[in-house]
């Protein structure tokens, strides 16, 4: 190998140490913007008592986030849990176990897809929105006539679009779900003839208020603190000119989308394993 | 007779990095109840200098005093107490887009006080008629023109009646009449309301129209300073030019290039 290394071009020795050194700048880039990411999450804790104070702020905040976000989050928990009506319906009938349809049904939803499509959407819809929102407030200068004012934009602008992204969450993945199970009813029961007493009563014994409904509400709200994070961090660094903003807007959607699925995967490890029994 | 400055600059420097110095050694001193020109062209280092006096940067060297607080010893609480007896008027009015006229000019009252809504209506509507614009309260940002848009960002930056304004490039960007207006309010509001006005500028006519005194600013220095009279009839090379928009004089129509003859022989060879 040294021999291989003394051989070769000095161009190419050249073209070798540029390469590890962008690489390494890519990475300490990278690293130092996680930094700056994590100290603006600790900005907005210290900075959350104005937006809790004066919570009329986030309650705006959740229409435009929330409220906005139901068409969306209701039309898509309905086709999910139809497709889960059926595809459900399919597989149990060939053991004979299709009375059981309610409980897949509501476990898929309520443990995994509630939480994890919901999050995806509400990254997509909502987190999209608030890092184009912030992004084209600093874009033309409204973030720093805030300043200007001596209100600080991260209590004032920042802080109740995050804790209305956190709220908002585990609201739309519950009704999500909801829904989910409304449409697998409409196809199992409504549709295919499954017995509706089995489907509800089968459904009420298995699905447990703790193990299941609860971990699903933990994991949308962590999800709703990663996307809510990421989408005003985006916004809030964005470059102030049209590239700046497009690009932290598809970011936000990028990042938050494998943020979901990563962490889902963890939180996943962690509630459903090790012997609890489900 | 000496009156204590409302803003002293002394040998401030500043630079984003140490390769780009903006600010070599500025020192000025801004009179109360006078309205300054800082006149100079684009990227001369004007707009940093606001910024200097806005707490918004540090500068790296010298002391910056203004309203008799040390603007570079200052944290941000200090800054931003500061702020409160300040107003700025953007570039481009920087008007909220998601709130109504009314409520961007009511925004530093709520935030701030605690007057009632009633109070904070009327005064809201005293800030939009000294701006003409009291009909136009409940318009959306968007529904006004750019002259529009200016006033109002005005109104709100009046709100709390500043002891200082600061203006930058308030006339970019708008019609003759509109640009009058603006021109005609910065002065008025001005005397009327007791204040004191930095109109970072690089329009000549309508700044040498209302300024008091005016500071001419090149490549981060001051090259000039005085009276718009005197500045007419100024002999400095960069003052006579930049006054009378010649394209020959210290500064330069080429940027900073290698010879053309060797530009193009290069074009040649990699063609």
């Amino acid at each position: 190998m040294p021999l291989l290394l003394c051989m070769a071009e000095p161009s190419l020795l050249t073209a070798v140490r540029q390469g590890l050194e962008r690489l390494g700048q890519a990475a300490a880039a990278k690293i130092w913007r996680l930094g700056f990411a994590a100290r603006f999450f600790v900005a907005i804790l210290l900075n959350s008592g104005t937006a809790l104070r004066r919570f009329r702020l986030i309650i705006r905040e959740i229409y435009f986030a929330g409220v906005q976000s139901l068409v969306i989050i209701l039309v898509s928990g309905l086709f999910v849990g139809m497709v889960l009506g059926l595809q459900g319906y399919d597989t149990l009938q060939r053991y004979g176990s299709s009375e059981a349809l309610g409980v897949l049904v509501a476990l898929s939803l309520v443990r995994e897809l509630g939480p994890v499509i919901a999050g995806l959407l509400f990254a997509s819809r909502a987190g999209s929105a608030i890092t184009a929102e912030i992004g084209l407030m600093k874009a033309t200068e409204q973030i720093a006539a805030m300043e200007m004012m001596a209100v600080d934009p991260i209590a004032r602008v920042v802080a109740p679009r995050f804790w209305a992204g956190v709220i908002s969450m585990p609201l739309l993945a519950a009704l999500f779900s909801a829904m989910g199970i409304f449409g697998g009813y409409l196809v199992g029961v409504q549709l295919i003839g499954v017995d509706e007493g089995s489907f509800w009563s089968q459904m009420q014994s298995s699905v447990d208020v703790r193990e299941d409904i609860l971990n699903g509400v933990i994991k949308s709200l962590v999800f709703g603190v990663a996307v809510s994070w990421i989408a005003v961090f985006e916004g809030y660094d964005a470059p102030p000119t049209a590239e700046g903003v497009s690009g932290a807007t598809t970011r936000t959607v990028v990042t938050s989308s494998l943020a979901i699925l990563a962490l889902d995967f963890v939180l996943t490890a962690l509630m459903f394993t090790g012997g609890n029994g489900k | 007779m000496a009156s204590v400055p409302i803003v002293e600059i002394d040998k401030v420097s500043f630079g984003y990095d140490a390769a780009r110095p903006v600010l070599h050694g500025v020192s000025l001193r801004i009179e109360p109840g006078s309205v300054v020109g800082i006149m100079g062209q684009s990227g001369c280092g004007k707009t940093t200098l606001l910024r200097i006096i806005a707490g918004w940067l540090k500068a790296s060297a010298g002391a910056t005093r203004v309203l008799g607080e040390s603007v570079h010893e200052l944290d941000s609480e200090g800054i931003y107490a500061l702020r409160r007896k300040m107003g700025m008027l953007f570039q481009f009015g920087a008007l909220f887009t998601d709130m109504t006229v009314f409520d961007n000019v009511a925004f530093q009252m709520r935030e701030h006080t605690d007057l009632p809504p009633d109070l904070v209506h009327d005064l809201v509507m005293m800030k939009l008629e000294a701006v003409g614009l009291r009909g136009a309260a409940q318009r959306m940002p968007s529904e006004l023109s750019g002259g529009m848009a200016r006033r109002v960002a005005l109104a709100r930056a009046v709100a709390l009646d500043p002891r200082l304004m600061l203006y930058d490039e308030p006339f970019t960007g708008l019609d003759p009449i509109s640009l009058g207006v603006i021109a005609r309010l910065i002065r008025t509001l001005n005397d009327s309301l007791g204040q004191t006005s930095i109109v970072v500028s690089h329009d000549v006519e309508e700044c040498f129209g209302i300024v008091d005194y005016v500071y001419f600013v090149s490549a981060g220095r001051i090259v000039a300073e005085g009276k718009p009279d005197a500045m007419r009839r100024s002999g400095e090379a960069f003052v006579k030019q930049f006054v009378r928009g010649e394209t020959d004089g210290p500064i330069p129509f080429h940027y900073p290039a290698p010879g053309y003859e060797a530009d193009l022989a290069a074009a040649a060879v990699h063609g």
